[in-house]
Order: C-alpha cells, then sequence, then structure tokens
C-alpha cells in the first residue's frame, strides 16, 4: 500500500458524480427520455414538413395517418408539429422558471438561515409571499406590464418573460424555507467552526460548507418545481393570460382537447402524457444526481 | 520558570451569552460561561484544561481563538491583543493558531476529500500552485500517519481515529505556534486515544507546537500537560505544574476531581476513600454568591458563601483560588502575604 506507483493525484470530482451517476439506472432513462423529448421539440421542427401554424380546413379532425402521426385539430392543423412547437415553449418556461425560482430560494433561504439579523425579515418576506395568490397577481402583472414588455420584447418573448418571472416570484418560497432550517443547522456543525478557525470568510463558508450541503433538498424541490411551472403556465394560458391564443403551448393544448375529450380524446391526452414524461424523467434525473453528489452514498 | 516566553497571555477574560426573556425580548440575564480566565501558556508547553462537563472548557478553549466575541478581558499572542482586532487583522493573524475539534465526525466536511479538507488552509492564506499544495498535502499526510493513497477519499470511509489525524493534519497545515486541542480523545475509543495522544506529543517535539489541551480525562491529562488549569463553573480554581498538581492539591474540587480517578491496583482501589461530590453544578446563569463552589464543597466554611476568594500563590507557580488556603500557606511558610495578591480580578463580578 505504501507503494509510490499506486498514488493517484486528486482526480476532479465531478468524474466521481459521473461514475455514480451512470449506475443509477432510473437517472440514465431518465437522461435519455427527457434529452429525447427535448431534440423532439428543438430539432424536429427543422425536420418536419408542417408548420404548427399552417391551417388546412379540409382536412380537419383527421385521425392518425402517416400524413400526421398524431391527427389534426379542429382547424386541420398538424397536432404533431402543435406538439413539438408547444413543447419548447413548456420546456422553456418549465426551465427557466425553475432555475430563478430554485436561485431566488436558495439566495433567501441561505441568507436567512446564516445572517441571524436577515433571518426575521426575509422570513416574513416570504410569509408575505406565500399569502399572495398567484392568478390575481398575475392579472395586476399583465395589466401592468403587458404592454410594455410586448413593446419591448416582441409579443412572444415579452410574454414568456412575464410569465417566468411570475412562476417564479410565487414559487421559491417552500426552497427558502426548507434551505434556511437546513442551513441553521448545517452552520452550527463543528466544520464551520473549523472553517472559521482558519479565517475562511463568510462568503467562501457559504459556497464551500454550506451550499453543498443543502444541495439535497434544493435538488428535490428543483425537479418538482418543473412540473409545477410547466402546469401553472397551462393554467394561465387557459385563462387567457398567458401566451396569445393561436400560439401553441403544452398546456393550451390540453385545454383546447378538454373541448373534444369525447370525440377525440388523445387529442388532451397526448401533450399531458408529454408533460407527465418531463416530470418522471427531470425527477429520475434529479434522483440520480441528488446520490451522485453525496459522497457517502457514492461507491454503494 | 518566568524567564520563558510567554506566548499566550489570557487576561480576565469573560464570555457571557445573554439570556433574552419577556415580552420585549430583552436582556434579563446572562450565561457565565467563561467568567474572568487569567492564564499565560509558555512558548512550548502544554496547558492542560481539566473540569467537568459544563464548566466552561471549551468556551474558553474558543474564545481564546475568538471563534466567540468575548465579553471582556484581553488574550495576548506575542503581544497582540487579538481580542480587539478587526475581521481581516484576525484573518491575517489565524495561521499562528489552530484548533482540534471534539468530534472527528462533525469537523470534517463530509463532501469534501481529504486533499481537499488539508488543503483548505492553504487555498485560503497562500496562492501557491496546486501542484506545490498538493506536495505539502501529501507531507502533512505523512506527518500524522496518513497513507497518501487516502487523498481523494471522502471522509465517512474512515475511522474516528484516521478522522482525527486528518483534523490535525488540517490544524498543522500553516505551520501554527499555538493549538487549542478541544477534547480531541474524548469522541475515541481507548486504543486509539493512546496513539492520538502520542501523536500529537511527537508533533509538539517536531514541529514546537504550544498547546491548550482541554480533556475530562485527568490520567490523559496528566501524561500529556506540562501545567494544568482546573475550571469550575466558568472560572480557574486552580493552576499548578502537573506533577505538583496531582500530588498536592490544594482546591478542594481539585481533590475532588483527583479521587475519582480510577486506581490500577484493587486493593488500593477498595481502601482508597473517594471524596464523592454530592449535587450538580449550579447554572452558570446564576450562580452562588460567594465562592463558586460553596453549594458542593465538603469543606464549606461560613466565609465561603458571603466572599468571593482570591486567587493566590500557594507555591511558586501554583495558584489555587480557596478560603482554606491563606491557612494552609501560613503552616508552611510565612511568605504567603506577599503572594496573596499577585493574580487578581476574580472579586469584580456582577
Amino acid at each position: 500500500m505504501t507503494d509510490v506507483g499506486t498514488i493517484r493525484p486528486p482526480r476532479n470530482q465531478w468524474w466521481d458524480v459521473w461514475d455514480q451517476f451512470k449506475t443509477h439506472r432510473g437517472a440514465v432513462i431518465g437522461s435519455i427520455v427527457f434529452l429525447l423529448i427535448c431534440a423532439f421539440c428543438f430539432i424536429g421542427p427543422f425536420l418536419w414538413e408542417y408548420s404548427a401554424t399552417y391551417i388546412d380546413i379540409r382536412s380537419r379532425n383527421q385521425g392518425p395517418s402517416w400524413a400526421h402521426p398524431f391527427g389534426t385539430d379542429q382547424l386541420g392543423r398538424d397536432i404533431f408539429a402543435r406538439m413539438m412547437k408547444g413543447g419548447q415553449v413548456s420546456l422553456a418556461v418549465g426551465i427557466a422558471a425553475m432555475v430563478l425560482s430554485v436561485f431566488l430560494g436558495a439566495l433567501i433561504g441561505v441568507l436567512a438561515g446564516y445572517f441571524r439579523r436577515l433571518d426575521g425579515p426575509l422570513m416574513r418576506l416570504t410569509d408575505l409571499f406565500l399569502a399572495l395568490p398567484l392568478l390575481p397577481l398575475l392579472l395586476v402583472m399583465s395589466m401592468l406590464f403587458r404592454q410594455k414588455l410586448s413593446a419591448m420584447f416582441g409579443v412572444e418573448t415579452g410574454m414568456f418573460l412575464m410569465i417566468v418571472t411570475a412562476i417564479a416570484i410565487t414559487s421559491w418560497m417552500r426552497t427558502a424555507r426548507v434551505v434556511r432550517g437546513d442551513v441553521l443547522a448545517l452552520k452550527e456543525r463543528e466544520y464551520v467552526l473549523a472553517a472559521r478557525s482558519i479565517g475562511t470568510p463568510n462568503r467562501r463558508l457559504i459556497t464551500r460548507h454550506i451550499l453543498p450541503n443543502v444541495l439535497s433538498p434544493v435538488m428535490v424541490s428543483a425537479t418538482l418545481m418543473i412540473a409545477t411551472a410547466i402546469i401553472t403556465e397551462s393554467a394561465l394560458s387557459f385563462l387567457g393570460m398567458g401566451f396569445p391564443p393561436d400560439f401553441p403551448t403544452w398546456g393550451r393544448l390540453v385545454s383546447d382537447g378538454i373541448d373534444y375529450l369525447q370525440q377525440y380524446p388523445s387529442r388532451a391526452m397526448l401533450p399531458g402524457v408529454f408533460i407527465s414524461l418531463v416530470v418522471l424523467s427531470v425527477n429520475y434525473i434529479g434522483d440520480g444526481l441528488r446520490d451522485a453528489l453525496d459522497p457517502r452514498i457514492r461507491g454503494r | 520558570m518566568s524567564e520563558r516566553k510567554k506566548l499566550l497571555q489570557v487576561i480576565d477574560l469573560k464570555l457571557h451569552f445573554p439570556i433574552y426573556g419577556g415580552l420585549l425580548r430583552r436582556q434579563v440575564g446572562a450565561v457565565k460561561a467563561v467568567d474572568g480566565v487569567t492564564f499565560d501558556i509558555f512558548e512550548g508547553e502544554t496547558l492542560g484544561i481539566v473540569g467537568e462537563s459544563g464548566c466552561g472548557k471549551s468556551t474558553a478553549g474558543r474564545a481564546v481563538l475568538r471563534l466567540y466575541e468575548t465579553t471582556a478581558g484581553s488574550i495576548l499572542i506575542d503581544g497582540v491583543d487579538i481580542a480587539t482586532l478587526s475581521q481581516e487583522e484576525l484573518r491575517k493573524k489565524r495561521p499562528a493558531m489552530q484548533m482540534v475539534f471534539q468530534d472527528p465526525q462533525a469537523s470534517l466536511n463530509p463532501r469534501m476529500t481529504v486533499a481537499g479538507i488539508i488543503g483548505e488552509p492553504l487555498d485560503e492564506h497562500t496562492n501557491w500552485p496546486r501542484a506545490k499544495k498538493l506536495e505539502r498535502i501529501y507531507e502533512l499526510m505523512d506527518a500524522v500517519g496518513l497513507n497518501r493513497d487516502f487523498a481523494n477519499r471522502y471522509p465517512h470511509a474512515f475511522s474516528g481515529g484516521q478522522r482525527q489525524r486528518i483534523g490535525i493534519a488540517r490544524a498543522l497545515a500553516l505551520n501554527p505556534r499555538f493549538i487549542v486541542c478541544d477534547e480531541p480523545i474524548a469522541a475515541l475509543d481507548v486504543s486509539i486515544q493512546a496513539q492520538v495522544v502520542n501523536l500529537l506529543e511527537e508533533l509538539q517535539e517536531q514541529f514546537g507546537l504550544t498547546y491548550m489541551f482541554i480533556s475530562h480525562d485527568l490520567s490523559m491529562v496528566r501524561h500529556i500537560a506540562d501545567r494544568v488549569a482546573v475550571m469550575y463553573l466558568g472560572k480557574i480554581v486552580e493552576l499548578a505544574p502537573v506533577s505538583r498538581l496531582y500530588d498536592h492539591p490544594a482546591h478542594p474540587y481539585t481533590e475532588a476531581l483527583l479521587s475519582a480517578v480510577p486506581e490500577p491496583d484493587p486493593s488500593l482501589e477498595r481502601r482508597k476513600d473517594r471524596i464523592v461530590l454530592q449535587g450538580d453544578v449550579p447554572s452558570p446563569a446564576n450562580p452562588p454568591k460567594g465562592c463558586n463552589f460553596c453549594t458542593r464543597c465538603p469543606k464549606v466554611m461560613d466565609i465561603c458563601r458571603e466572599t468571593e476568594p482570591v486567587t493566590v500563590e500557594v507555591a511558586p507557580g501554583h495558584f489555587a483560588a480557596c478560603h482554606l488556603i491563606p491557612q494552609t500557606a501560613g503552616q508552611t511558610g510565612g511568605a504567603e502575604v506577599e503572594h496573596n495578591q499577585t493574580r487578581i480580578q476574580q472579586g469584580e463580578v456582577v
């Protein structure tokens, strides 16, 4: 064992993480499914001949065929193309809202947990946001900002920004509370004291010792957040406060399909299945990542 | 003895944790965890701090490194008072003073590799290239007897003794002069305790370290320490060179502590008169009037409940705070009056 030749220099920890991630079957399948869905949404439109907004009224309400694998809707638009286009928006909204919300939640949670003086004000702020109802808030937001954002970024980008912001600022509270609780416990651990005795300043104490150890709850809430964000976006579009009516998103496709649930059940179910698949695969990826990032579980 | 250089001087150190209560969350009292402690540590020696649980040993150790903000008093390292330094100046002083913690399980970040943990002080205080840091990490691992191949592993993969070695290596990384060992062996089993203590002694010899060794294990302190301070309820009741303290304890509390040490010889053990203290340590939030020990002292007198004893020098280098002492010291020699008020400062408590 003392043979000098056996000593390996410390290698990047992310290789260990990757090695462990590969052994998590659910996470690997989840990543493959997620990547396939992303490819379907973002590469598919370049290969598919129909546009999502092309109306061919004579071939409306068709069933699945080689020309239209998912059939056509009541205006003769190709549902396959609409699924691809809608997926782009839904995935983008879900991921962007998740990133923003988890960032906000983790930031506020860490600040509140670590700095005692900020704890009271920040947690009262969290309570305040918890008490805010999403829909009236969105009504107000769209009334105040819709025109300005549309003028500044165009209708679609403007709405995208508004929806992402709205979802994020109404969903960061749970992450913040969980993170705060964990930070409160972690900052009393001896290794934090040890780091302080070395002379590590607060900012590096947080990034080096606190954040990596609150990763698990953050990861869990992040994966759940994507699902919530996609569903909230669909609720907003359904109420007419999201994207314009002819603009496809998965949520919009579900609500459009509900009118025809009796005659054509697949029209509402297909986007629903895609939403579920994304949520499930992201959950498994999060699960695998959480395990891979924890050295105590790694290597088992 | 006093010709040797004083590395650390702690003068009347107080650390009170405030208690808030009432509707307006006003301060209604304070837990006097450390209440007017004065001692020196000479360069290259080991000062043992003993006392029962909750007497403020660990708090004193942490306060000496200013991991807690002190309430009053000064801590001089090489003549610089670190109790009043700004955070940035304090940070520059940190390499000289390090700490080894009690629980090796909790004192290592579970998400960092051994190399990361030992290298953290180097990351903070040097801007060496990576290869030089790694070289130093390997050097430290050799010094504490860890296999170099362990550098990539995580703390959970090690036993308690190995983890404590990692903690010691981290404390050594910046070539400190002074290390506070906060019960470094309390969480280890007995065979490992000996290993770790011997390691600490070897390192002391090798690097000329000065230790403040906090423990409740009296026999271990006798083994490693040069001088011993006995703490009770936030105060030092007795401080003496190790042989003097164990052979001629001056304070009744020290006597009681020493009589609790197990005796290896069973026939002696049977004949031994143990002093068993009654009751619990009083709350440090509400210490008794007079001497702190008066509620449990087997030799309590009326004066103990009224006035607080001052610390006197019983013999050269042997200090104790007890009302019994002027009389006992008077029997051995007449010079006690001059010594009496040399070490002071304990009478000004609220």
